[in-house]
């Protein structure tokens, strides 16, 4: 067995959530960077310069991208040959996300569902562990913000409804979204498994490089299909109207029960926030 | 949007100034202004319902739908850019009615505020939603006046400089929204 110790961890978690949170990730930043050179909408294209502006502003390490740093949403690939040691691994994820978010300046935003009082540190954070074979730790950190959080949906359609019932309901999800979740989105979109499957199928389609088409042709094809309706709404960056919706559109796919097909949408705003590390 | 000049406004507006704007132009807000948003504006209403004072004026004033980022040693503020407006749909009418002249956020409004905006005479203003960085520097001051329990969510007021904003829906029905994505949108065939 390999040994990680906890504190390691603690430490690469806080690391993690400064940086998503100050530096936007190239693959974004190439994705608005052609959009606002391909957008016909002058109001648009002010958008994406200015959202270009802010991302140089956060970088220099005072202001964060945005004042919603997030929900912390952790993704591990844990080695089964991994031993976590000085501590348990669940304690030190969060003690990284409780350091990050005070020593990084940002922002408390997790809450009691029906006090609504805050727990005045960010976490707990989400997280979903996957056991994988080998010695190492791969985490990755996802800050999700609330507005776009909540423009997402999950449903079960019927498997008469096919692939046209699935893009009807992620094109009319995106339509009735519209300028709340900061256009140009990122979309997720999980198709199959089960009601929980479906949903984090289409969270990990967000963390996937931006641009990038899925392996299987087929899936690669669906994709595309959903990109060119999604920017026919004509939403465009900020609402104002325009050709770039979306920067880009993910779809992961897992086979479902005979009788279900399963469909959830997970919408990003534009700072499609996202940073990874292997220990 | 329009391509003429930003107008330059400062706070409180009169009514006047108001029922000039038209949805797509572009502003630059200069003066106080205050943030609040979710459980801020529930208080608020709540307070209203029992007849009691709300913690700051609100005739001719400007609310701004933000929670900021904790300022760092020698900033007065962290990002803070807009929250979505939807929430704050249930209450805005009510302190429409006490003489709140101007709102600022991101996201479509209800058909109930964009009706109050034409009653009373007041204007929803978007910001760019994800620009809490650069908006920041339009902020020269911020201070904590109500709700501190709230931690980002208290009510703050903020003196603004040439702050940008665009207007989404003014005073006479109008639509940047709907009249924007108009313009772009693509019939399917399917």
């Amino acid at each position: 067995m390999r040994q990680i110790q906890a504190e390691e961890i603690t430490r690469a978690v806080k690391e993690l959530c400064i940086e998503a949170n100050y530096r936007l990730g190239e693959d974004v930043l190439a994705a608005i960077r052609r959009a606002r050179r391909d957008e016909e909408s002058a109001p648009a294209r002010a958008v994406l310069a200015e959202l270009e502006e802010n991302a140089a502003i956060a970088a220099q390490g005072v202001f964060p991208l945005c004042q919603d740093t997030g929900f912390a949403v952790l993704f591990l690939e844990l080695g089964q040959e991994v031993s976590v040691v000085g501590g348990g691994l669940e304690e030190a994820l969060q003690e990284g996300v409780r350091a990050g978010y005070r020593e990084g300046y940002l922002r408390k935003s997790i809450c009691d569902p029906f006090t609504r009082k805050n727990t005045g540190d960010n976490t707990p954070a989400v997280v979903h562990v996957e056991i994988v074979p080998g010695d190492r730790l791969k985490i990755r950190m996802a800050p999700k913000g609330g507005g776009s959080e909540n423009m997402s949906r999950v449903t079960m359609l019927t498997p008469a409804e096919g692939w046209e019932g699935v893009k009807r309901f992620v094109v009319q999800r995106v339509r009735e979204a519209g300028p709340n979740p900061c256009p140009p989105i990122v979309v997720g979109v999980g198709v199959g498994g089960t009601f929980e499957k479906a949903a984090l199928l289409a969270k990990k389609a967000l963390l996937r490089p931006l641009g990038s088409r899925h392996a299987d042709p087929d899936v690669a094809a669906r994709e595309e299909e959903l990109y060119r309706e999604i920017q026919a709404t004509g939403i465009g960056a900020a609402g104002y109207g325009g050709r770039f919706t979306t920067l880009g559109v993910h779809l992961e796919v897992f086979p479902c029960h005979i009788a279900s097909l399963p469909v959830a949408v997970n919408i990003n705003c534009h700072a499609a926030r996202h940073k990874e590390v292997t220990l | 949007m329009t391509d003429k000049a930003p107008i330059r406004l400062s706070t409180p507006l009169k009514k006047e100034e108001v029922l000039a704007l038209q949805a797509g132009d572009r502003v630059l807000l200069t003066g106080v202004v205050y943030t609040a948003r979710d459980v801020a504006h529930r208080r608020l209403v709540e307070l209203l319902d029992r007849g009691l004072g709300l913690p700051m004026e609100i005739e001719g004033q400007v609310i701004y739908f933000a929670g900021p980022s904790p300022a760092r040693p020698g900033q007065v503020t962290g990002s803070i850019g807009p929250t979505t407006s939807y929430r704050m749909d249930p209450y805005s009418p009510r302190l429409l009615e006490k003489g709140l002249r101007g709102m600022i956020g991101k996201g479509s409004r209800s058909r109930q505020v964009r009706e109050a905006l034409q009653r009373f005479g007041a204007v929803y203003l978007g910001a760019t939603g994800g620009a809490g960085a650069l908006l920041a520097r339009a902020v020269e001051s911020a201070e904590v006046i109500a709700f501190e329990d709230l931690g980002p969510e208290a009510i703050r007021r903020l003196r603004v400089r040439d702050f940008p904003a665009v207007v989404i829906n003014d005073a006479h029905g109008r639509d940047l929204y709907e009249e924007g994505q108009a313009r772009y949108r693509v019939e399917q065939a399917s």
